[in-house]
């Protein structure tokens, strides 16, 4: 089952690599990791999506928080929450009929424009992860994808819940 | 507030936090501490003969003193030889600082002469680590490391000091922190009352309890409080190897050692349990035997002070989170609101059940007329210590001999490799403890192929007068390995015998040591009552034992806790 994890630590040299490790060492693993200071910079956030029955949930849910430089740690497909992510996507378009029809897609998935030549577009995209992946499929069939890159999922809770220090 | 040098900053700093003894090696990284520490008596340094062994004795000093243990190396091969002896720790949740020399800040990263990422390598087997950056924090990552170190479920912390923040040229303001608490970190020591409540009601249901007690009895001073605890109960204790002592052996409710080789009533005990009370214990594959058939009829209670402890390998019906001294504690006053008088009938049944158990003695063996037992060894080591000796194993059959053989009476007096099983840690951990006990029998024992493993140590020992009693087990073979090559590889003794024994004796003695060594039956006696009367000389007693003997009991692999075989033939 596809779990959310969002962690609150410390913004210290290292402790990146000990939730990192975290997953190494016992086995857990990431399918995406998102990474940055908060509006407190001494904090960092951390949203990680990984798959993982109950048991194990429990167990990386409980590692984690057993980390020195870790505040708190929640599991935010627990309960009701909002998740983002950000894919930039550069495609190749040969003809004018694809590039209209990337437009188009763009305009249909909220997408903006960031680049533009006279062969390729690069594109910003946000939305949950299933709606980046849908994009991507259109535009490989439209058009050739060059390059594409996501930051991975963050997330927060809906309503008043909060991981605070 | 002072001005003082890096160096003379991290000396102060461990004078600071109550450091007794240090155990080291210098090299270039530290040559700007180590010459601090020419300066001063306040802190004893103790010059190892190899760094893993440095790490082995801050270990045995901390099992058998409950401070945590202080190690002093350089950067590179210093600071990795250290790594095994960190992870000893780790698994067996020993308190441990160990400090590191690193290669000057500005050259890190660039492969510099004895340079490794000493953080990274140990991030694995450390609860924490510091790389100090700059003189300043010298004083508070010190500080910080020895309250993380010896709070919570203890552990090691590295502390990594480039070479340039010690720089003996440059004066800074030191400044001890009187806080180092810290937000992120806040174990949690009382259990939560609602969660004492439901354990005592259940307790007081309880017909076929049983109290599974581990090392984090020990690791929190809760000897008394769960020997009152279990006296109040009425009910059977058993005992996991890093708990032994924690509730005495000797007393009439222990079982013994559970698991893989514990006593048959223990495993019997746990099997046909309807409560486990499992207190400061991890329920380790080596206690469980298959989880799948662990204890089907048993309610869990888990106290733990790791969260992460607790539900890891066998569901906890009941689960508590805190330090099993608070949590006994809170159980005995949440007791008395509850009727525990009659808990003798309440059990009678019970413990009849247990005598029928303990009837089979299982920790019979035949001893014969001349090769000697190694049971027979260990049951001569306890007549001659009175029982009273700190005993440090290292790894192997010695070890579970040692373990079933030597009821231990009080806690901290057992130190052993549980978690890890290193070889090698027998030596250095036993000289720890006699650093720390100068005046106490301070006794290792060993085995053929685990004293090789750190015997170099033989000359500290001589450097610093300890005299310590090594007992090691003959019998020409690594024992442990060559059991199972005996019971699963139809007895092909791949690689687990050494036909080039040293003379121990003769190594001994030109360590400056008394060696002795003993061939048959009829000699043990008198060479145990020799070695015990040389009160002021270390003494390596060279016991040649019986190859063939296997370590039983021993529970059957993927079996349930009580299917074992209780020796060559039989079977439970």
């Amino acid at each position: 089952m596809r779990r959310i994890f969002s962690v609150l630590m410390e913004n210290a040299p290292g402790s990146l690599s000990r939730i990192i490790g975290v997953f190494s060492q016992r086995g857990y693993n990431v399918d995406s990791l998102c990474v940055a200071p908060t509006s407190d910079e001494s904090l960092s956030r951390l949203t990680i999506i990984t798959q993982a029955d109950n048991k194990v949930a429990e167990q990386i849910l409980k590692q984690i928080n057993k980390l020195i430089d870790v505040l708190r740690v929640t599991e935010l497909t627990e309960a009701a929450h909002v998740e983002r992510e950000l894919m930039l996507i550069k495609v190749a378009t040969r003809t004018d009929v694809a590039r209209s029809e990337v437009k188009r897609n763009v305009d249909i998935f909220r997408g903006r424009i960031l680049d533009v030549t006279s062969q390729h577009y690069t594109i910003e995209i946000t939305g949950t992860s299933e709606k980046l992946t849908a994009f991507a499929d259109v535009m490989a069939q439209c058009a050739d994808i060059t390059e594409s890159a996501r930051t991975g999922v963050c997330g927060l809770s809906r309503g008043d819940r909060a991981l605070r220090a | 507030m002072r001005m003082m040098s890096g160096a003379a900053m991290v000396v102060q700093a461990l004078k600071d936090v109550g450091v007794t003894h240090l155990f080291g090696y210098p090299g270039g990284a530290v040559l700007d501490i180590y010459d601090a520490l020419f300066a001063q008596d306040d802190v004893k340094h103790v010059l190892v003969r190899h760094e893993q062994a440095a790490a082995h004795m801050a270990d045995g000093y901390a099992r058998s003193t409950g401070k945590t243990g202080t190690v002093l190396v350089t950067s590179g091969p210093g600071a990795t030889n250290t790594l095994t002896g960190i992870a000893t720790a780790y698994m067996d949740s020993i308190p441990m600082v160990i400090l590191s020399g690193q290669v000057p800040s500005m050259h890190i990263g660039e492969d510099a002469f004895q340079e490794t990422d000493m953080v990274g390598c140990s991030r694995p087997i450390v609860k924490h680590s510091f790389l100090v950056k700059r003189a300043v924090d010298i004083p508070k990552a010190i500080a910080q490391a020895y309250y993380i170190a010896n709070t919570g479920r203890p552990g090691p912390v590295v502390v990594d000091l480039p070479k340039d923040i010690v720089n003996v040229q440059e004066e800074h303001l030191y400044e001890f922190p009187t806080d180092v608490t810290m937000r992120s970190y806040n174990p949690t020591l009382k259990g939560h009352p609602k969660q004492i409540k439901k354990v005592v009601t259940t307790l007081a249901k309880a017909r076929r309890p049983v109290i599974y007690v581990g090392g984090g009895a020990i690791a929190s001073e809760a000897s008394a409080l769960v020997t009152e605890l279990a006296e109040k109960l009425k009910a059977p204790v058993v005992s996991t190897l890093m708990g032994l002592g924690a509730f005495s052996c000797t007393h009439q409710q222990s079982l013994g050692m559970l698991g893989m080789h514990g006593t048959l009533e223990a495993n019997k005990t746990m099997h046909n349990s309807d409560c486990i009370l499992a207190l400061g214990a991890r329920f380790d594959d080596r206690v469980t035997n298959n989880v799948d058939k662990f204890c089907p009829h048993a309610d869990i209670i888990h106290v733990d002070i790791d969260p992460a402890s607790i539900s890891k390998t066998v569901n906890a019906h009941i689960p508590v989170v805190g330090s099993v001294d608070k949590v006994v504690q809170q159980m005995l006053t949440e007791m008395q609101k509850h009727d525990f008088s009659d808990q003798e009938n309440n059990l009678a049944e019970w413990w009849e059940q247990i005598s029928e158990w303990r009837e089979r003695k299982c920790l019979n063996y035949n001893q014969g007329d001349t090769v000697i037992k190694p049971q027979k060894v260990i049951e001569a080591l306890y007549k001659h210590t009175n029982g009273e000796a700190y005993v440090s194993s290292d790894v192997g059959q010695h070890q579970m001999f040692a373990a079933l053989y030597y009821p231990f009476a009080k806690p901290r007096r057992w130190i052993n490799s549980g978690g890890l099983g290193t070889m090698g840690f027998g030596l250095p951990a036993a000289m720890g403890v006699q650093f720390a006990h100068p005046d106490a029998c301070s006794v290792v024992v060993t085995g053929d192929g685990s004293i090789q493993m750190n015997i170099q140590e033989l000359s500290t020992c001589l450097q610093y007068n300890l005299p310590i009693k090594i007992i090691s087990l003959n019998n020409r073979a690594l024992g442990m390995v060559r059991q199972w090559q005996d019971m699963i590889y139809k007895g092909r003794h791949s690689h687990s015998y050494m036909d080039s024994m040293p003379d121990f004796v003769k190594l001994a003695e030109a360590y400056g040591h008394v060696g002795i060594k003993v061939d048959s039956l009829d000699q043990l006696d008198d060479a145990m009552a020799k070695c015990f009367a040389e009160k002021d000389r270390l003494v390596f007693m060279d016991i040649a034992v019986d190859q063939n003997e296997h370590v039983y009991p021993m529970q059957i692999k993927w079996g349930a806790m009580d299917d074992m075989r209780l020796s060559k033939t039989e079977r439970t």
